[in-house]
């Protein structure tokens, strides 16, 4: 925010994050502007995962520190919204599209709080927004793979977040669906949201995303798609085993 | 007809047996509302572990002579909680932690029960529930306690639910994950305090579970599953009682027996219409 630029949404500084005594993450940083669909790229193991969970304030941090327009994420919470990995959901557990967009009104409804004739509205508007309203009475875990990332994409609108965590989007989502989802995304950037999409997944990168981050414990690369992946930042990631594996706890993709 | 009638209406002349339909009551209808959410976080076997934990509580508050929901309700608590932190600690498997505590715990009941002398109760009422000799107080903490659980169920259903479904989408938004699982523990041990009267340690399991996976059969979302199976399990209590009533069965296997029942001919008929 120097000299009157516009506050980055996202500003991550020099973050590192030890898990079970293994560096995971390792001086990370980047800086997010808003309207910004970012992919987040990298081997499994790479870090992914940790740095959405350091993004949205669940984990602790060794050194540096995360600014959400300007405020530590655990005083933002509810400006975050995480879309989880499909490992992380308890898909047994019954509830239909609109029980779980609901869910996103949670924080905005409060304590010992009943939904209101607001909160309905908004998850309509959401579910029409992601084109799932008229599975709104579908159990989600009888929606495909790509229906259930826009059930919860519809659940982080109705939280009114500012920023979106998709974990492993297109895991389980074939390629249609894939691009059906991206559509939605660019649509929300479009609102002001901004928008961090991890993947393992490197097809059209340079049509789906504004701006990619390549993660392998620490940034391998950070800008346009265009010019971050150098064959040098792809061998990094993908490419020569010594060089995944030496960096300690990585696995091949 | 009017033999019939007879037959359902006559044991209420006895005080006891009113004392037993309420507390039947409720145990049908609390166990599977809290039951929804063990069929569907797969809390069987912590729910079994709980039941069994509190059996030394009970013994010694048996053994001071006060009602064993003091010294049931605090183990119960304790337990849970305990539960709860152990199984986050990494190391050892849940199961196997709440298999050591819970296996230890039960036997500590019994080496006390057969230890101490002239308790005012049999081990087999414990183990298998006797219903019909609740006393009124008995019937006072079961109300209490079902309406204790019935309010904080509903004041913290969204969030239980979220966090059951998503729980790090919750801890995300800003829910203290941490401690919806501990609330959520410490209503199933309450619920499981109230269920041993009727159903025993060793069937509790049985009233959490099976109703609440027939109601699972018949519909789909969470919270009609917690009503309709709170209706199959009062039911289910109701005609256990009586046929314990009448045959002079311990309550717990009778109102097993049913809930089974219900449960084989629910899936049996499902899976000719699907």
């Amino acid at each position: 925010m120097v000299n009157g630029a516009p506050q980055a949404a996202l500003i991550v500084e020099n973050v590192s994050v030890r898990l079970g005594g293994e560096v995971v993450l390792s001086d990370v940083t980047f800086e997010v502007q808003r309207s910004t669909l970012l992919g987040v790229v990298g081997p499994n193991g790479g870090g992914k995962s940790t740095l959405f969970n350091a993004v949205a304030g669940i984990l602790p941090l060794q050194t540096g520190r995360v600014l959400i327009y300007g405020v530590p994420p655990d005083k933002s919470k509810g400006r975050i919204a995480y879309v989880p990995q499909r490992e992380e959901v308890n898909w047994r557990f019954p509830l239909t599209a609109v029980d779980v967009v609901l869910l996103g009104r949670s924080r905005k409804v409060g304590w010992l709080r009943r939904a209101g004739k607001k909160d309905t509205a908004i998850v309509e508007s959401s579910l029409k927004r992601v084109g799932m309203w008229d599975e709104r009475s579908s159990l989600i875990n009888e929606l495909s793979g790509g229906q259930r990332q826009r059930v919860f994409v519809a659940r982080a609108l109705a939280q009114e977040a500012d920023i979106l965590l998709l974990d492993e989007a297109f895991s389980g989502v074939d390629v249609a669906s894939q691009e059906g989802l991206v559509t939605v995304l660019r649509g929300l950037r479009d609102d002001g949201k901004t928008i961090l999409m991890a993947t393992h997944d490197l097809t059209n990168m340079a049509e789906r995303f504004d701006e990619v981050l390549a993660i392998n414990h620490h940034v391998c690369a950070f800008g346009s798609p265009e010019t971050a992946f150098t064959p040098e930042v792809l061998e990094e990631l993908y490419g020569a085993h010594g060089v995944v594996f030496g960096n300690g706890g990585g696995h091949h993709a | 007809m009017e033999a019939a009638l007879t037959a359902i209406l006559a044991p209420f002349s006895y005080s006891f047996m009113l004392r037993a339909l309420i507390v039947s009551v409720m145990v049908g209808v609390m166990c599977p509302i809290l039951g929804a959410y063990v069929v569907t976080r797969s809390l069987g076997f912590m729910g079994d572990a709980l039941a069994h934990a509190v059996l030394p509580g009970m013994v010694i508050a048996f053994m001071l002579g006060v009602s064993p929901f003091f010294g049931a309700v605090p183990t119960g608590i304790a337990v849970a909680i305990l539960v709860g932190y152990l199984s986050r600690k990494a190391g050892l498997s849940e199961d196997t932690t709440i298999g050591i505590l819970f296996a230890g715990l039960f036997a500590l009941g019994l080496a006390l029960m057969t230890v101490a002398r002239g308790l005012p109760v049999d081990i087999e009422d414990v183990l298998l529930g006797q219903v019909l000799a609740v006393s009124n107080a008995d019937v006072a903490a079961t109300l209490a306690l079902a309406a204790t659980v019935i309010v904080v169920l509903y004041a913290f259903h969204k969030e239980l639910v979220f966090n059951s479904f998503d729980p790090t989408g919750a801890k995300v938004i800003g829910l203290p994950t941490r401690a919806l699982d501990y609330l959520l523990l410490v209503l199933l041990a309450l619920v499981i305090i109230i269920a041993l009267q009727a159903v025993g340690i060793v069937l509790v399991i049985a009233m959490l579970i099976t109703p609440s996976a027939t109601a699972f059969l018949l519909v789909r979302r969470f919270t009609s599953a917690m009503a309709l199976g709170a209706v199959i399990g009062a039911g289910s209590a109701v005609v256990g009682l009586y046929i314990s009533f009448y045959l002079n069965l311990p309550s717990g296997p009778a109102m097993t027996l049913v809930a089974t029942a219900v449960f084989v001919v629910v899936a049996a008929l499902r899976r000719r219409v699907a």
